[in-house]
């Protein structure tokens, strides 16, 4: 508890001196956090600088062990930390697919020569990851996926596509499932391999959706070449590591749900319907609906709280899938929820919020929220299987 | 995977569980509800919890309790849900012990808690005038006299009406009804002159009445705190009172959970267990996950309330109370309803035990409030 008190104060005062007093208590949207890379496109001139800070000490990733470049931080550490970043208003300092994703994947089933040269550039923000999963006829069915890879003796050679690639055509490199062995079981022939976006014969092309942004690509392989030290795990061990990934990806998602409360959404109603002389929403409908939103998202928010304690180092497993379902189901429930707020204001295509929301276009992105990492139906196959034996 | 946090509590669950399964089983339920309109409960049943330290539970070590909370508390009222037992621990201990805590003088207290705790009295707390639960539309009125109080009025859902030793009844002292001030609450022995009582048999097989005070002469110790109660502790009651209710509720919601998951297992149509079926698999996920989500509520409302310091989320008692009833209510409903459509036929009869808990469950929902009063509440409490 002493060592506990030392570490805060250590901290407070590391803090105080190196967060960008531009960067304190400003709420950068999650889209806007910092990904690092090669070309990195930061919203604020002091984020590259806050990152660089942090990963100097570990806390990039504070749990990470320190002989990787990670934080090496206690559970309770890493908690204070967190507090302390909260109090002065310092934001993510870093938020990316390889912390989030590959990171655990690299420190349960790759080499040691693996960990020691990607693991430090993650927490550095220098390589940004993306993730080749999904092709057009392997969505839900994840495990048909086609994209073949031959042996080559020490390299293999990949053709095929992937699409609903998150920010394919501004990532450095891939982690990507591919098809090493045809004649075997659906589940025993893949493997989860890692290669340069340069590489020749790779090929991201964006994706327009409904919200009019584009944060997915198509991505087409043309004779790529794979080293083999690339491959992380065993030839056939691919699915095991896409589905320890998956649980990792999904706890993410789900976290969107939390970042507004009702009462939030609240005030904004006030401000738009008004009240009676009682102080009720002049808005009996919309009032109810608020307060069911309240109490779910306060609901969901002490379930991730209590899973966090509690959960083990290997992840929340089968518990990754209800949290997904109800996390990403609630997000669209509050995108819902603005536009009732809001009203036809917030189907104009340049309608800005008070923190700058674009209501229309996340009301649409959210929608993607319940498909992307495994829809909410397969999420609840999951459940029925895998929790409740069914 | 029960409330309980502690080791303590795990251990107090699991006894709890065996005591009732033993002792207050659905069994026991059957062959109560055929007299239930003469008596509440059973006597000797009381006296073997009162000898577990039951009717203590949330009293302070101090007072002669075990000191265990309301989280405490809630882990065995989760229990009583579950296995449907009937006691009187709902109207003694969740609603009487704690109306005489936040409402009673040290005196009070002194003379009254230790009866209760070893067992030989029991208390039900009425509130009631209407079908609607509405805390301050108290009309049963209670006037001073040169000896004490002279009561009027009539009350209705009090539970174990039957059988309790003393009647806490919520009596308006000044103002009229609807006002937040001027309400005290009077402690009367249930065979006081001038007190009538109706039976009311409602569908959970439970005893409940209605008692019609004419004109009840009460000695001036009679009101708890000497006085009108403060608004703000009748209203703690009622906030502890429905965290405790959420976790009946949500161990009814288990049980009918648990129940039709072995069903799915067990029952067959098209050569298949029918549980095989995605049609019920998704909904059979689909409510384990929002049991998950009461399950949190109803913890975390316990502990703001116990004002433990690992509920840290910013959260109020008051707006978690009703957050947690409403939720447990919403999730109740949702389980006894797709408990009874799972089991199909069967379900509908009265010899499968899978239809006592939608009954035990909307009589729970209505007291002190249900979802509709919760959501109202809740907006209020946060200022829309």
């Amino acid at each position: 508890m002493q060592d506990l008190d030392a570490f805060r104060h250590d901290v407070r005062h590391w803090l105080e001196a190196h967060c960008p007093p531009a960067l304190r208590g400003v709420a950068i949207p999650i889209g806007d956090l910092y990904t690092g890379g090669r070309h990195p496109k930061p919203l604020y001139p002091d984020q590259p600088a806050w990152c660089a800070a942090m990963a100097s000490r570990g806390w990039t990733v504070p749990e990470w062990p320190a002989e990787y470049g990670g934080g090496g931080l206690s559970r309770e550490q890493s908690a204070v930390l967190r507090e302390e970043m909260r109090r002065v208003g310092a934001p993510t300092p870093l938020f990316s697919f390889g912390i989030s994703m590959l990171g655990p994947v690299l420190l349960k089933f790759g080499s040691e020569a693996q960990k020691r040269r990607f693991l430090p550039e993650i927490v550095r923000g220098e390589i940004r990851w993306c993730q080749g999963y999904s092709e057009p006829n392997s969505g839900s069915d994840l495990a048909s996926l086609m994209t073949r890879a031959e042996d080559r003796g020490d390299h293999y050679l990949v053709n095929g596509q992937k699409i609903w690639t998150s920010h394919g055509d501004e990532s450095d490199w891939m982690f990507c499932l591919v098809r090493t062995n045809p004649s075997v079981p659906k589940h025993e022939g893949i493997s989860f391999v890692l290669f340069d976006m340069r590489t020749p014969g790779v090929t991201a092309r964006p994706i327009k959706l409904i919200s009019g942004a584009s944060p997915f690509c198509e991505v087409f392989f043309d004779n790529v070449r794979v080293e083999k030290s690339h491959r992380v795990g065993e030839e056939g061990q691919g699915w095991a590591i896409a589905t320890y990934l998956l649980s990792h990806e999904r706890e993410m998602i789900s976290g969107l749900g939390s970042l507004i409360s009702g009462t939030a959404l609240a005030q904004r109603a006030l401000k738009i319907f008004g009240a009676d002389a009682a102080g009720k929403l002049r808005s009996g409908g919309l009032r109810h609906a608020l307060a069911r939103f309240e109490l779910d998202s306060a609901a969901f928010r002490i379930t991730l709280a209590q899973a966090a304690r509690t959960r083990h180092a290997a992840g929340m497993g089968a518990m990754a899938s209800a949290v997904k379902y109800f996390g990403t189901e609630l997000n669209k429930r509050r995108n819902e929820l603005h536009l009732d707020i809001e009203g036809a204001t917030a189907l104009q295509w340049e309608a800005r919020g008070p923190a700058g929301e674009a209501w229309a276009s996340d009301w649409l992105r959210s929608k993607g929220n319940s498909i992307e990492g495994g829809t909410s139906e397969i999420q609840l196959n999951i459940i029925a299987k895998r929790v409740l034996g069914l | 995977m029960p409330l309980a946090l502690t080791e303590e509590q795990e251990m107090l669950s699991r006894s709890a569980a065996e005591f009732l399964a033993d002792r207050a089983s659905l069994a026991q339920f059957r062959t109560w509800r055929e007299r239930s309109h003469q008596q509440a409960f059973d006597p000797e049943l009381w006296r073997e919890i009162a000898g577990m330290g039951w009717p203590g539970i949330a009293i302070g070590e101090e007072q002669g309790g075990a000191g265990l909370g309301l989280a405490g508390l809630g882990v065995v009222l989760e229990q009583l849900g579950r296995h449907l037992s009937v006691t009187p621990m709902n109207s003694t201990v969740l609603c009487g012990v704690t109306a005489i805590q936040l409402l009673g003088r040290a005196a009070q207290q002194a003379a009254l808690l230790p009866q209760v705790i070893e067992g030989s009295r029991t208390i039900s707390l009425a509130w009631d005038e209407r079908p609607h639960f509405d805390p301050f539309g108290v009309a049963t009125a209670a006037r001073s006299t040169a000896t004490g109080w002279l009561l009027n009025g009539c009350k209705r859902g009090v539970a174990d009406v039957s059988s309790v030793d003393w009647l806490l009844v919520v009596c308006r002292l000044e103002g009229a009804a609807g006002d937040r001030e001027g309400l005290g609450v009077f402690i009367v022995p249930r065979n006081a002159p001038r007190l009538r009582i109706e039976v009311t048999p409602m569908v959970d097989g439970r005893n409940y009445g209605e008692i019609v005070l004419e004109g009840v002469e009460l000695g001036a110790e009679a009101l708890l705190g000497g006085a009108a109660a403060p608004a703000a502790a009748l209203g703690r009651l009622v906030d502890v009172i429905n965290a405790g209710l959420a976790a009946e509720l949500l161990g009814i919601s288990e049980e009918a959970f648990a129940r039709t998951l072995r069903y799915l297992k067990d029952r067959s149509q098209f050569g298949k267990p029918i549980g095989s079926y995605q049609a019920l698999q998704h909904r059979a996920a689909h409510w384990f996950v929002e049991l998950q989500l009461a399950r949190s509520l109803v913890q975390e409302a316990l502990l703001a309330l116990d004002a433990d310091p690992s509920s840290s989320l910013g959260l109020q008692g008051p707006a978690l109370a009703s957050m947690a009833k409403a939720k447990a209510s919403q999730v109740a409903e949702l389980a006894t309803n797709e408990a009874i459509q799972m089991h199909g036929g069967i379900g509908m009869t009265d010899a499968h035990d899978i239809g006592l808990y939608i009954k035990r469950a909307r009589v729970l929902e209505q007291a002190f409030g249900d979802q509709n009063h919760h959501l109202d509440r809740l907006a209020s409490l946060q200022g829309y």
